[in-house]
Parts: C-alpha cells; structure tokens; sequence
C-alpha cells in the first residue's frame, strides 16, 4: 500500500554500546539530595542552596552524556540483576538524552519558581516537598534512562510513589480526594494492567531489553499483540490516555511548583515516553505497521485529543483547564507514534520537549497569579494583564506554543506531527490535529485577549502594575524565552530525536 | 466386605476412634470433653503406629544372647551394639522373629507430646475459667460478645 | 572437630541450652532474661550465617549433620540444602530481631512472667529451626509439636480473648499435627523408612507411587500441614490468635510458623514426592490453585472489613499463605521458585508489619485502626519502616513483595492459570486500598485515640497524650528498621537469592 525507505538501519548496526556510570551519577544527584536537604531543613537558604547545587550537579552530568550520545553511543550501567539475564539497566541513547535534558534543566527553573512560590504562602512542611521533589526527579532520570522494560517499571512505580506526597502536600480533604485518586488510577492500571502485559512479553520472548526495532516481532499471535498494546497503552496511566485521565485534573490539588514540573513535564510525560518506548523498543514500528494496529492506538489518542479539548473548554479553573489541555497533548504524542511513520515519531518526541517548555510556562503564569493576586479562576482574571503584562505575556507565548503557532517551538514539533499523517498513507488524521488546534485556541486565547483587552470586577483601567516575586517572574520569563529559542534552534532536540528514529 | 473388615480390623478400629474423637472435639460444647476428645484422637492413632509394628508369630524384640549372661551395662552394650549392627548382620538374626520396635518407640515420644498438649491445654482452660467463669463454650462466646 | 562443620547444631543448641539458661535465669534475676535471650539468639544467627556458607560452599550444595554419628536412616539427620539453608537463616534472623524488639513489650505486656516468655520464645525457635533443619519425618513431627507448644502457651499469655483462641488453635494444630503423623505412618508402612531422602529413593525404586497407602499418606500430610498453615478453609483459628497474643508473640508467630508450614508442604511434595506423582496422582493440582485463589480473596477481602491492625494483618497472612500454596501447585519451576522466594520475603514483610504494629500498640495502646490517626507526626519513623513494608505488601518495586510476585505471576501465566493471575493482581490492589487507607488516616488527620468501651473502670490505661513526637524506643525501631530495609536489599539483590533458590528448583525435575 505504502513505501516507507527505512534508512539507517546500518546506523543501528554499529551502535556502540560503552559502560559509563555518568547515568548512574545523573539518577543519584537527586536520589542523595534528600540527606543535606533534611540536615539543612531548619535553615532555608541553605536548603534550596543544596536544591539548586542538586540540579545543576544532575544537569553537569546529563550534559556529560552528551556528546557520546550524539555521536551514536549508547551508554549502559547496570544497576543490579535481580532475576537472571534481566538486569535493572540503564542505557542512555537519543532518546533518553531527550527526555533527561528537558527534565533535568526545567527542574532548575522549577526550583526557582518554588521558591518564588513557597515562601510568599509560607507552605507548611517545605523540607519535605523538596525532598519528594528531589526523589520524584530522580524517579524521572531513571525512567528515562531505562534499557529494558523491568527497569521501565520499577522506575515508573517509584516516581508514583514519591510524588504522592506531593500531590497531597495540603494534606487537607481536598488533598486527600486527589491523592486517593492519583493513587488509584496510577496503582490500578499499572499492577493490573502493565505488570501482567510485561510478564506476558518476557515469557513469550525471553526478553526485555529495548532493542531497535522491538523484540516481540514474531514472538507473539497478532490478537495477543493487540491485546498486549492496549494493555500498555492504557496501563501507562500516566500518559493520560482517556478512560485512565481522570487521576491528572484531581492532582491538581497540588502545589503549582508540583503541577507545572511533574504534571505538565515529568510524570506526564514520563507516560508518554513509556508508550513510546513500548511502541519503538518493544513493538517496533515494522511490526506494528505489519499488524496494522497503529489505526487502534490513534483512534484512543484522537478521540482523548478531542475529548479532553472540549473538556477544557468548560473549565473555569485555569489549572484544571491546563490538565485537560495537558491530557490532549499528551495524546498528541501518542497519536503521533501510533502514525508508526518515521516522520511523526520524531514529531512526537520532539513534542515532549516542546510541550515541556510550553506548559511549564502556562502553570508558572497560574502559580504566579495566584501568588500575586490569590486568583484561581478563570472569571476573576479579566483584566489582569493591567497588574501583571509581563506574566502575561509569557502566558501568551506558553499558549502559542501549545498551539503550535510561530514563533514558538510547538510549531516545529506539530508540524512534523501533521506531515506524518499523510507519510503514514492516512490523511485524514490530519483532521484530529487540526480540529484540536483550533479548540486549543478557543480555550487559551480568550484568557490573553481578555486579560489586556477587557476590564474586569477585580482588575480595572487603574490597576497598577505588581507583578509576582522575582523568583516567580524569572522562571517563568525563562521558560517562556525557551519556547521562542525551540523555535529558532531545534536542531538538538531533532538530533536526538532522529537518532533514535533512525535507531530503531 | 467382612473380610476386609476383619483382615484389617486395626485400620477400622482406629478409624473408629478417631472419628469418635474428631466428633467430640468439634460438636462438644464443654472444654473438657473436647480434650477428652482430643485425647481419644491422638491415642488412635498411636495405636494405628503401635499396630503395624506387629507382626504374627513375632515376639518382642530383645536380642537374646544364649547365656551370654554378665552384668547388666555389659549387657546393654550389646544390645546397642545389636541394634547397630542389625542391617549387617541380618543373616545371624531372624527379623521376623521379632515385632518391629520402631513405631513402638515413635510412639512414646508421641505419647509424650500427647500429654504435654494436654497440660497446655487444661492450663488454658483454666485460664478460661478464670476469665469467663465457666468452660461451656457457648457460655464463653455470650460472655466475649457481651 | 570443625566448628564450622558444627553450625548446624550450633544454630539450634544456642536456643535449646539459651531456654535453660533463661528460664533458670528467670528464677534467679528476670533481668538476665533479656539479655541472654537476644545473646543466644544471636549466637545462633552467627551459626545459621555459618551453616549457609557451608552449604554455598559444599559440592551439591547438602550437607548433613548426623546425630551422635548414626548413619541414616537408622540415626536422625539435620539435612540441609538451598531449600532449607535460607529458610533457617530466615528463621534465626527473625528470631534475632524480635528478641531485640521485645525488651519493652515484654515487660509491659507480660510482666513479672519474663522467665516463663522467653524460655518459651527460645523453645519455639528451636522447634521452627529443627523444622527446617530436619531430614527425618518422625523427627519433623517432634519439632512442629515444640513449636506448636511453645506457641499455645506464648499466644494463651495475651490479654482479652487470648485463652479462648488459643484453645481453639490448640485444637486444630492438634488435629492438624496427628494427620501428619498419621500420614507419616502411612508412608512408614511402604517404605519401612523415616528418613526423607531414603523414602524419596524407596518409593522411587520400588515404584510405590500407585500404591493406595502411600497416596493416603501424602493426602494426610497435606491436610495436616495445610492446617497448620491456615490455608482456606482450615484457616478459622488464625486471625483470633494471632490478633490477642501478645505483641511479641505474633511477631514471632506470624512470620515463622506458617511460612514453616509452607516450607514442609514444598519439602514432601518435591523432596520425598515428585512433580510427577503430585501433579499427577494427587488430587488434581489447579482444585488446589483454585482454593489458593480463594485464599487470597478471603484473607484480602476480610482483612480489609476489619478495624484492628492486628486482625488486618493476621487475614493478610492467610492471603500470603494462598500465594505460596498457590505457586507451588502451580506445577511449574517458576511458580516454585516465587513460592520459595515469597516464604523469604513473606517472613521478613509479615516481621516488619507486625513489628511497626507492636510498636504502635506500644505506644498508643490500642490496636484500633483509628489509632493510626496523625502517626507520620507523632512516630514518623514506625510509619516511615511500616510504608516500606506496606509497598512491599503491594508489590511495588524495588521491594522484595514485587519480585516474588514477579515469578508468582509468571508461573501462573506459564502454566496458563488465568485465575491466579488474575487472583494475585487482585489481591495486590487490595491490599494497596487496605494499606493507603491506614498511610492516608497516618498522614492526613489529627492524632486522637479511639473510643473502647472495655477500657473503663480497671482496664481503662492512664493514657496520657503527648506533644509532638513520640517515637517508639531504639530497640524496637531498630529491629524495624532492619526488617524495612531488609525488603529492599532481599528485592535488589534477589538474583542472588533465586540464583541460590533455582539450585533446589532444579534439582526438583520439572519436565
């Protein structure tokens, strides 16, 4: 039906595979934080002191795996083995580099922003946010980092685990609610649905190393594939994929810090990263397009990209309208993948990145205004580009790039999403992409237009201008400064991108 | 049918009495008869083990030594010394001259555990009466549930 | 002699003599007591670290202590492979860390009664340990009836409803101990032999596998052991007893005796039977997978309608036992291997919940649920140790809890049971619910103590609230700590373990 050259498949041949323990350092630069960070719990300052030598420590190292990695290397530590011939493994390519890069640097701003947002609220409990936050981090690197399916998991249930008590940080009823159901979702479909599916490719295959072009081909019957990608797809809750996305609107209880980085960046897209691990190292997209059960796969995303857009529509909680715009995005990748088109893959891992820096700035300008100004609707925020322009402004930016509109990164990453529709020979899923950029539209801009074009109850012609703190403004000023950048400078994140589409 | 009930009538006694006492430990209502119970319960089966050690014709297994008369520990050396060396020198000793005093040893021990059991568990149903004033079981339960 | 040759021994003549000393101790000085035990125990910790090496180092990995040097089968051997070599270790470790632990329970719990406690502790250490030690049938009979003993009397020592749950566990673990020996008869009256591996060797070569008594013999023993172990719906007696024992008790209890039930079942039918004749033979091997699913929904499902932390935690137990029934019967080398594995990792999860349980009955008094209100404030390190475990329980990785269900659940889609699967899954979501309910009132609310009516008048306590923290004594934290870390290290370096595990495994002779 369709021709698709696979190029680079002599690439993959040659891969070089050399043992470093630079990813073992990366994961423990923020797993060891948490000992400083509860010794120097009685003095704030230094405190987040050690929180930002943790980060810059951890991106050092990330940095470091680097060059290896673009020149085609594949750095491998084995962490221990707990079931014979299946070791819990790291192995750093294209990919993980990715992901660890986007996580590892924005967890830098985040610990800014925190700050910013913290200390004016005067939150109870901080040591123990940062030390979560420190651990959740950690969970993130090792998930991207993950050379097989076992490690995958382990890492996957640790970072559910230790951003519990973050999500639930008020600890009030509220927090309960959404922890409880954070919980539920996550526990449910992973040891339900995942845990078995995973055993299910290890005992018909006898593997688990994610390998280039997956290694179930030809080890499974086709309705046992179909079955097994299902589970995989929905048991990755984190990724949101609908029925499984209820838990992300609940943990929006969560301080902003929390939300932005791990429910716009590390836990979100730590889902979508396993998907597409699954897709490219398990499956492989030759099997999969043999099968044909790509079309399976983009119905669920589709379907979840248009849902979850008319969803946050009516939300009147800006950060219960980001969640569901974050659920739709989210299956943008997921869509993008399930094209099993060289073209959209990238796309889709290149989207993580871009997405990253684009929500993270829409959450940092909610925190901020609710910081400055204790506003959490939508409703009361008429008129409050008066008091806060320069926020925003960055809003502004955060929500083209979430868009996909010049001059901003998402442009690059939905493009090659879109152009993959018609490489894969199916055209008209062009159409998800398209319909829900329009909603993304209708349901972010109207907040812009109003926030300096109108004037509001609380906000009037004679607000001055008081912005939120420094710590507040200049992380989210970054971030968004980082979207324009994506745009002008993708090659790196592309690079990646392309190598581990070339890899597999 | 009655063939094989008399043929192996050790079989149907002791299964007799075990039930007699499984019957007693679950449907009886009063503490001590269920240890009488449990008491019946254990002894068929020693006698079960003590049965099949017997053998027809068989005589109780002392090594005789013909006059080898001397003192007793003397004696008793060679009896150990018998037991010892019995598998070897099975040609010098008829085996099915004598009943097999294995079970019959197993069951002493058993014996003992047997009534250790026991003392544990009237010291417990002492306990009991001490707490409920009484050893009817259904007394108990009204009292706990009080 | 070797003294490394004489660790077998060693490891149970430490607490055989340590229960002499102890309970002269305890008509002497009660003081010494507590001491002597944790000494002892330790001395047979050392010896059990000594005796595992020896079998890592013996070619074949068995190696076989006779007694007073009478060759088997006529003289009693200890016989110790893979199989056992860990569990026994198990075993003198768990005993170690509750003798420590049970300083202050002890003495508040059972007090002025010092002497009598541990003389029995020190006995039923000694009769688990022979349990796993043993080769010979009769032998193993002895052993389970010591420790049986020894507990009836540990657990009648509780408050409350203790003596009359002993009592009915006094009468099950007597019926259940008599159809093992009855079932020992059975296989005495073919084989003319007590001792396991000679047994195993006649039925073989006389091929006495279709003979009727012996099949009679290996169902009594089943029942027996089943009994014993509490495995559905022989497990009626378990939850009182284990819930109104004394703390100290259940911490030894619970994590040993079922387990070392478990480990007798595993023992005869793969040791003295084989796959073969049990699968094959016996009763139809997935009946038995079915009641271990059954097993596992019971425990789960009534541990979660209970209200006290301790009967909670004695249904789990019962669910436990359904995992590893379960694995074992699942005819299949992987299936044996998580059974195996979960005994180890059972033992040490059960140990660290009841331990954190105990210290919090030690320090809030009461067993209610309730009572775990606002914890993480006011005995942050308990919970800390008891969130460990309780991930551990649910099987989230890198615990120990995740690898045994690992295999678990590979044995069971290998040998395409779908119910087991499905039925562990289950089981774990469960007790997720059941142990984010107890973290959520812990992290959540405000401590307050729960309302009881049987503590006015004489038993009300003086219980007097304190501010801040008020974390349970370093003797019972640590011990805590070590079993919670423990679950980690036994989860991340359980390639070692299986490694040592598979060595019996395959000498089982799955096809």
């Amino acid at each position: 039906m369709r021709q698709r050259p696979r190029k680079g498949v002599l690439i993959a041949m040659d891969t070089l595979v050399m043992t470093s323990q630079l990813p073992l350092y990366a994961v423990l630069a923020s797993a060891l934080a948490p000992i400083p960070l509860i010794l120097a719990g009685r003095n704030p300052n230094m405190r987040e002191a050690v929180t930002f030598a943790a980060g810059f420590l951890k991106l050092w190292f990330v940095m470091k795996m680097l060059p290896p990695v673009l020149e085609g290397k594949v750095l491998e530590y084995t962490l221990f083995e707990p079931v014979a011939g299946l070791p819990v493994q790291f192995r750093v390519d294209g990919m993980s580099m990715l992901f660890a890069l986007v996580a590892s640097s924005l967890w830098i701003l985040t610990s800014a922003y925190a700050i910013g947002y913290m200390r004016p609220l005067k939150e109870h409990a901080q040591t123990r946010f940062y030390v979560f936050f420190a651990f959740s981090l950690s969970a993130t690197l090792g998930v991207a980092f993950a050379g097989n399916l076992l490690t995958l998991y382990v890492f996957y249930e640790l970072l559910s685990m230790s951003t519990y008590p973050l999500v639930t940080h008020h600890q009030d009823a509220e927090a309960r609610g959404g922890g409880r159901r954070y919980l539920t979702y996550l526990l449910a479909t992973s040891v339900g649905l995942v845990l078995p599916a995973m055993l299910f490719c290890y005992l018909k295959s006898g593997d688990m190393t994610f390998a280039a072009g997956g290694f179930l081909a030809g080890k499974v019957t086709p309705t046992e594939a179909l079955v097994l990608l299902l589970m995989f797809v929905f048991g990755f809750a984190k990724a949101g994929v609908m029925p499984f996305h209820g838990w992300l609107p609940g943990a929006m209880v969560a301080p902003t810090p929390v939300s932005a980085l791990l429910h716009a960046v590390a836990v979100v897209k730590v889902g979508v990263f396993c998907i597409l691990r699954v897709v490219t190292g398990v499956f492989g997209l030759d099997f999969l397009e043999q099968l044909d059960l790509g079309l399976v796969v983009s119905f669920i995303a589709g379907f979840t990209v248009i849902c979850s857009s008319l969803i946050a529509l009516s939300q009147d909680n800006l950060k219960r309208r980001l969640a569901f715009s974050t659920v739709g995005q989210l299956s943008y990748i997921i869509l993008g993948a399930s094209l099993l088109s060289d073209l959209a893959v990238k796309g889709s891992m290149a989207h993580i990145a871009m997405h990253a820096f684009g929500k993270i700035t829409l959450f940092f300008c909610a925190g901020a205004i609710y910081v400055a100004t204790k506003k959490k609707y939508i409703s009361d925020m008429v008129g409050i580009g008066r008091r806060m322009p320069i926020t925003m402004v960055c809003f502004l930016i955060g929500s083209m790039s979430v868009m996909g509109l010049p001059p901003t990164g998402g442009l690059i990453s939905k493009l090659h999403l879109l152009l993959g529709a018609p490489d894969s020979g199916r055209w008209w899923l062009m159409l998800f992409y398209v319909v829900s950029t329009l909603l993304n539209g209708a349901y972010l801009l109207p907040i812009v237009f109003r926030a300096f074009f109108k004037t509001g109850k609380h906000f009037d012609a004679g607000t001055e201008v008081q912005e939120a703190p420094m710590f507040c403004l200049v992380p989210l000023t970054l971030t968004a400064i980082g979207s324009i950048l994506l745009f002008f400078f993708p090659h790196l994140v592309f690079e990646l991108a392309s190598l581990m589409v070339e890899g597999s | 049918m009655l063939d094989l009930i008399i043929a192996k009538f050790n079989y149907w006694v002791y299964i007799v009495l075990m039930m007699i006492g499984l019957y007693a430990m679950i449907a009886k209502n009063n503490y001590i008869k269920k240890l009488i119970g449990m008491t019946i319960f254990q002894t068929a089966i020693m006698l079960f083990y003590v049965s099949i050690g017997a053998k027809q014709g068989a005589t109780i297994p002392i090594i005789d030594h013909h006059g080898d008369g001397g003192d007793h520990g003397e004696a008793a050396e060679a009896v150990g010394h018998a037991v010892e060396t019995a598998a070897h020198a099975a040609g010098s000793l008829d085996p099915d001259a004598y009943v097999n005093p294995l079970p019959h040893v197993l069951m002493l021990t058993a014996i003992v555990v047997g009534v250790a059991t026991l003392g544990v568990a009237m010291a417990v149903v002492q306990k009991i009466h001490d707490q409920y004033g009484s050893i009817e079981e259904d007394e108990v339960l009204k009292r706990i549930k009080l | 002699m070797d003294i490394v040759q004489q660790a077998p021994i060693l490891m149970i003549l430490c607490p055989f003599l340590g229960a002499f000393a102890v309970s002269l101790a305890g008509l002497i000085q009660r003081r010494w007591c507590y001491p002597l035990t944790v000494l002892f125990t330790a001395g047979s910790a050392y010896a059990g670290l000594g005796t595992l090496i020896q079998v890592l180092r013996t070619e074949g990995g068995v190696i076989r202590y006779r007694m007073g040097g009478w060759e088997p089968p006529f003289g009693i051997e200890f016989r110790l492979d893979a199989l056992n070599a860990a569990i026994a270790l198990m075993v003198v470790v768990v005993a170690l860390l509750v003798a420590i632990y049970s300083r202050q329970t002890v003495a508040s719990e059972t007090a002025g009664k010092e002497g009598h406690f541990y003389t029995l502790f020190l006995l039923l250490t000694v009769g688990v340990l022979g349990i796993s030690m043993t080769g010979d049938a009769f032998n193993l009979y002895v052993f389970l009836e010591i420790s049986s003993l020894s507990s009836y009397a540990l657990i009648a020592m509780g408050r409350g409803r203790a003596a009359f749950s002993c009592f009915n566990y006094i009468i099950m673990g007597t019926i259940g101990a008599s159809f093992y020996l009855l079932g020992v008869g059975y296989l005495y009256i073919k084989t003319g032999s007590l001792n396991m591996t000679d047994i195993a060797r006649i039925l073989q070569e006389h091929g006495l596998y279709s003979s009727n008594s012996v099949r009679i013999g290996f169902l009594f023993i089943l029942i027996g052991v089943w009994i014993k172990m509490a495995f559905v719906p022989l497990h009626r007696w378990l939850p009182n007893a284990y819930t109104f024992a004394p703390s100290t008790t259940s911490c030894l209890v619970a994590p040993l005796m079922t387990k070392v039930s478990i480990y007798v079942m595993i023992r005869i039918m793969f040791s003295v039977f084989n796959p073969e004749f049990v699968f094959g033979v016996g009763p139809r091997s997935d009946l038995v997978v079915w009641l271990a699913v059954i097993a596992m929904m019971v425990g789960s499902f009534y541990a979660l309608a209970k209200n006290k932390l301790k009967m909670m935690l004695a249904y789990l137990v019962i669910a436990e036992v359904g995992y590893m029934v379960g694995g074992a019967w699942l005819a299949n080398a992987t299936g044996l291997t998580g059974a195996i594995f979960h005994i180890l990792a059972d033992g040490l999860m059960t140990l660290a919940l009841f331990l954190a349980a105990g210290a919090i009955y030690y320090k809030r008094k009461s067993y209610n649920i309730v009572a775990t209100k606002g914890l993480f404030g006011k005995m942050p390190f308990t919970m800390g140790a008891f969130a460990i475990a309780a991930l551990s329980m649910i099987g989230i990785p890198p615990t120990c809890g995740f690898f045994s269900k690992w295999y678990l659940i590979s044995g069971g889609i290998e040998a395409g049971h779908w119910g087991f699967v499905v039925g562990l899954l289950t089981s774990s979501m469960v007790n997720a619910v059941l142990f984010f309910r107890i973290l959520e009132r812990a992290y959540f609310e405000k401590p307050e103590l729960p309302y009881e009516p049987g503590r006015q008048g004489k038993n009300a306590l003086n219980f007097v609230e304190r501010k801040g923290v008020d974390e349970a004594p370093l003797t019972m934290l640590a011990p805590l700590w070590a079993a919670s870390l423990g679950l980690v290290l036994l989860g991340v370096y359980s390639g070692v373990v299986i490694d040592f595990i598979s060595r019996y495994v395959n000498s089982v002779g799955f096809q």
